[in-house]
C-alpha cells in the first residue's frame, strides 16, 4: 500500500512512546495536556497513553481511514513533484478545487481535446471534502477532550474506566445521535450540500457564457450582486418583479383570508340547511391537486380557444376574444385574473381553519353580547373577528410566505406572461421564484439565479424569524 | 331563530323577526349557491371534457351529449400516462414511507431526549425549513447535472424527503411534546429500551400526526413540478404532473380532452383522500403554525 510513504511515517513512533511513559498508572505525574496533545497529532494515541486500547483503536480507526482514503484516492509516490491538482487525494484535491476552481482549461491539441478541469465538479467535490472534514473534526475534538479528561481523572487517583464500559455508557447516551444519524446524513447531502453549493455559485461567473467543461469558472466575489444592482435593465426587472411579488403576496393572502372568513361565518349560521354538504363542496378546490386546477383554469382562460372568451363574445359583452394572459398591453388584467384564480384555490383552507375556530367559541360570549344589545354585525365585529384573528395571525404570515413563493400557480397559469419588453427574461406576472426558475433552467444564468435565491431566502427568512419570535412571545403570555 | 331574550316581546314583533329571519336565510343560501356554482363549474367542466368527444379545447361542454370513455382509453393506450402514473406512485410511496419514518424518529428524539447539540439541532432545523425547497432543487439540479445523476426516480424521492424533513420533524416534535411523559417514564422503569419505548408506546400515540405527515408526503409528489422537471429528463421517467403540463402547453390545445381525462384520473384519488382526512389535515396545519 502507498500509505506507508508519506505523512504517517514520521508519526509511527508516537504510539510506541506510550508503554514507555506510563509505567506509573494511578498517581501519574503526567499532566493532562500530554495525552490530549498526542491525540491531537494521531487520534487515539492519547487513549493508548491512558491505557485504554479499545478506545485508542476506535479513534485510530477514523484517523487511519481518513489518511488511507486520501492516500488511495491521491497519487502519493515518493520522489514525484507534488501538486495538489495532480497528486492530491480526496481531501487535498478537494480543498484545492474549492479554492481555485481549476486552473487548466480543456484545450484542443493534436491528440484531440485535452482533459481540462471541470470547475463545478471541483467545487462540489470541494464542498463534500469540506463537509467530511467537518464531521471528522468532531471525532478529533472528541478524541482530544476524552484523552485529556481521562488523564485528569487518572491524576486525581481514580481507577481508569475500561473501554468496553465506556462504550456501553456511550451507547446509552448516544442513542439520540444514532437515531438522528440517518436523517442527518440525508439532510447534509441533500439539503446542506446543495444549499452551500447554491450560495457559493452566487460568487462565481457560472453561466451560459462560461459553461464547464469547456470553460473554467472563476470566483468573482460580489460582481454578480453588483451587476443586478447597477445594470439598469437588471435592476429594473428585479425591482419590478419584487414589487409585484409583494403586491401579489399581500393581496393573495388578504383575499383568500377574507373570503374564507366570510364563508365560515355564513356556514356557522344556524339558518343554513345541510351545512356539511356545503362545507364539503367548498373544500373541493383545496382537495383537488393545485396543478390540476391551475392547468384547468389556464385552459378556461385560453385566449384563442378558451370557453370564457367565447362566452363573453357570445353574450355580446366583448367584440373580440380577450387574451387574458398573453396581451402585453394589459398586464393588470392577467394579474387580476391570477389573483382571482388564487382566490378560488386558496379560500377553502382558511374557511376550514376559521370554521374550526368558530366551533370553539362558547355560545355564552354571543349571549353576553346580545344582552348588551349588540346586533349581528356588532357581534361579528367585537366577538368573532378578534378571537379568530388571534388564532390565525401566525397562519396568515405562513400564508403570506407561501404566496410569496407560489411557484405553481403563476407558472402553470400564465408561465409569467404576458411578455414585458422592459424586463429581462421575465413577464408581467412573474414572481421572484418563477423568474429565478426561468433564469436557471431556460437561460442557464446560474450565478444570477443563485443571487436571487439568496435574496429570496433573506426576505422569507426575515419574515419567518419575525413571525416565530412573535408567536413565541404569544405562547409565553 | 328567535333568541331567548325576545320571548317576552309582543307577538307582532316576533312575527316580524321571523320574517326577517326567513329573508336572511334565503339570502344566505343564495350566497352559498353562487359560491358553490363558481367552485363546481371548472371541475364539472373538466370532468365533462374528459368524457366528451375528443379533440381541441374549443368544443368542450360541462355536460357532453355523447359521453364516452374514449379519452381514457386513448390516455392509457396512446400516451405514456400509465408509465407516468406508476413513476409518480413509486416516488409518492417512497417519499411517504421514508418521510414518516425519519421524521417520527427525529421528532421523538428531539422531544424526549436531552443531548448535547439539541438546541443547535433545533435551530438548524428551523433555518433549513425556511429555505424554500425549490431553491434547494435548483442547486440539486446543478449538482446532479455535473455528476450525471439525473433521471433517477429514487433520487427525486430522496431529495423530496430531505426537503420536507426539517418541517416534518418540527411537527412531530411539537406533537410529541404534548404527549404525557409519564407513559414512557413508566415503561423505562419496567426496563424497556429506547427503541421499544419508541415503537410500542410513542408511535401509537403519535398516530394523528403520522397520518397528517403521511398524507402530505404521499400527495405532494403527485403535484410537485419543479423537482421532477429539473431532475427527470427522459420520456420514460416523467411523472404525471410533467406529462399533464406538457399536454396543456401544446400551442393549439389539441390534446385538451386527453389532458382532461388525465387530470380527472389524477385528481379523483387525491381529492377523496383529502376530503376523508380533512379534519386531520386542518388540525395538522394549525399545529404547524403554532410551533413556528
Amino acid at each position: 500500500m502507498v500509505s506507508t510513504t508519506k505523512t504517517p511515517s514520521p508519526r509511527v513512533p508516537t504510539p510506541g512512546r506510550a508503554p514507555r511513559e506510563p509505567g506509573n498508572t494511578g498517581s501519574s505525574a503526567l499532566p493532562a495536556p500530554v495525552p490530549g496533545l498526542a491525540s491531537a497529532l494521531v487520534w487515539g494515541t492519547g487513549q493508548l497513553i491512558n491505557r485504554q486500547p479499545g478506545k485508542a483503536a476506535f479513534f485510530f480507526a477514523f484517523y487511519a481511514t481518513a489518511i488511507t482514503w486520501e492516500m488511495v484516492t491521491g497519487n502519493y509516490y515518493a520522489g514525484m513533484e507534488f501538486t495538489a491538482r495532480a497528486n492530491g487525494g480526496f481531501f487535498v484535491r478537494g480543498l484545492w478545487g474549492l479554492v481555485t476552481l481549476g486552473d487548466t482549461p480543456r484545450e484542443m491539441s493534436l491528440t484531440g481535446l485535452s482533459e481540462g478541469d471541470n470547475s463545478i465538479v471541483l467545487l462540489a467535490n470541494g464542498i463534500i471534502a469540506l463537509l467530511t472534514l467537518c464531521l471528522l473534526a468532531i471525532v478529533a475534538i472528541w478524541s482530544v477532550r476524552d484523552a485529556a479528561r481521562c488523564r485528569t481523572r487518572l491524576g486525581a487517583g481514580e481507577a481508569p474506566e475500561r473501554s468496553a464500559d465506556y462504550f456501553r455508557r456511550i451507547w446509552e447516551g448516544a442513542f439520540a445521535y444514532i437515531a438522528l444519524s440517518p436523517g442527518l446524513v440525508l439532510i447534509v447531502f441533500m439539503s446542506v450540500l446543495p444549499i452551500t453549493f447554491g450560495v457559493l455559485v452566487a460568487f462565481t461567473d457560472y453561466n451560459r457564457d462560461n459553461l464547464p467543461p469547456m470553460n473554467l469558472v472563476n470566483w468573482v466575489g460580489l460582481d454578480t450582486f453588483a451587476q443586478i444592482f447597477t445594470v439598469p435593465s437588471w435592476t429594473g426587472t428585479f425591482l419590478g418583479v419584487l414589487a409585484w411579488t409583494f403586491v401579489w403576496a399581500i393581496l393573495a393572502t388578504a383575499t383568500t383570508y377574507c373570503a374564507g372568513f366570510l364563508l365560515a361565518v355564513l356556514l356557522a349560521s344556524k339558518k343554513v340547511r345541510f351545512p356539511r354538504v356545503w362545507r364539503t363542496i367548498f373544500l373541493l378546490p383545496w382537495a383537488v391537486p393545485g396543478i390540476v386546477s391551475a392547468l384547468v383554469f389556464r385552459a378556461m382562460f385560453n385566449g384563442q380557444f378558451g370557453p370564457i372568451s367565447q362566452f363573453l363574445v357570445d353574450i355580446g359583452l366583448t367584440d373580440e376574444r380577450v387574451y387574458w394572459f398573453t396581451d402585453p398591453t394589459n398586464p393588470n388584467l392577467a394579474r387580476a385574473v391570477a389573483l382571482l384564480v388564487n382566490l378560488w384555490l386558496g379560500f377553502p383552507f382558511f374557511m376550514a381553519l376559521v370554521g374550526g375556530v368558530l366551533t370553539n367559541i362558547p355560545d355564552s360570549y354571543y349571549e353576553a353580547a346580545r344582552i348588551d344589545g349588540a346586533g349581528t354585525l356588532q357581534q361579528l365585529r367585537y366577538v368573532t373577528v378578534p378571537i379568530v384573528q388571534r388564532t390565525c395571525t401566525p397562519l396568515l404570515v405562513l400564508a403570506f410566505v407561501a404566496a410569496f413563493n407560489n411557484f405553481g400557480l403563476v407558472y402553470f397559469l400564465t408561465e409569467g406572461g404576458p411578455d414585458n419588453v422592459d424586463y429581462r427574461f421575465a413577464g408581467s406576472t412573474d414572481l421572484l421564484v418563477t423568474w429565478l426558475f426561468k433564469l436557471t433552467l431556460d437561460n442557464r444564468l446560474y450565478n444570477i439565479g443563485a443571487v436571487m435565491s439568496i435574496i429570496v431566502f433573506f426576505i422569507v427568512g426575515t419574515i419567518s424569524v419575525w413571525n416565530l419570535r412573535r408567536s413565541r412571545a404569544i405562547r409565553e403570555l | 331563530m328567535v333568541s331567548t331574550i325576545q320571548r317576552e316581546t309582543p307577538a307582532n314583533i316576533v312575527e316580524r323577526e321571523r320574517r326577517k329571519g326567513r329573508v336572511s336565510s334565503v339570502f344566505i343560501h343564495l350566497c352559498l349557491l353562487v359560491v358553490a356554482v363558481i367552485v363546481v363549474f371548472p371541475l364539472l367542466w373538466v370532468v365533462g371534457a374528459s368524457f366528451g368527444p375528443g379533440g381541441g379545447l374549443a368544443n368542450t361542454t360541462p355536460i357532453p351529449e355523447d359521453a364516452s370513455f374514449d379519452n381514457y382509453v386513448f390516455l392509457f393506450t396512446e400516451t405514456g400516462y400509465g408509465r407516468w402514473y406508476l413513476n409518480s406512485l413509486y416516488i409518492a410511496t417512497f417519499n411517504m414511507v421514508g418521510g414518516v419514518a425519519l421524521s417520527a424518529l427525529c421528532g421523538y428524539v428531539f422531544a424526549r431526549i436531552r443531548f448535547r447539540g439539541r438546541k443547535f439541532g433545533m435551530l438548524a432545523i428551523l433555518v433549513l425549513q425556511m429555505f424554500p425547497s425549490f431553491l434547494t432543487a435548483i442547486a440539486v439540479y446543478m449538482l446532479f447535472l455535473n455528476f450525471g445523476l439525473l433521471d433517477s426516480l429514487t433520487g427525486v424521492a430522496l431529495v423530496g424527503i430531505a426537503a420536507a424533513l426539517p418541517y416534518n420533524t418540527w411537527l412531530m416534535k411539537g406533537y410529541t411534546d404534548n404527549l404525557p411523559a409519564s407513559l414512557d417514564e413508566a415503561a423505562a422503569l419496567d426496563g424497556a429500551g429506547r427503541i421499544t419505548i419508541f415503537r410500542k408506546i410513542m408511535l401509537p400515540l403519535m398516530r394523528p400526526m403520522l397520518a397528517f405527515v403521511a398524507v402530505m408526503q404521499f400527495t405532494m409528489p403527485w403535484m410537485d413540478f419543479i423537482l421532477p422537471r429539473l431532475l427527470l429528463q427522459s420520456r420514460s421517467k416523467q411523472t404525471v404532473a410533467l406529462g399533464l403540463f406538457d399536454m396543456i402547453t401544446d400551442q393549439y390545445a389539441n390534446d385538451f380532452t386527453t389532458f382532461a381525462a388525465g387530470a380527472v384520473f389524477l385528481a379523483v384519488p387525491i381529492t377523496v383522500i383529502f376530503v376523508i382526512m380533512q379534519r386531520y389535515l386542518v388540525a395538522g396545519a394549525m399545529a404547524g403554525a403554532e410551533k413556528g
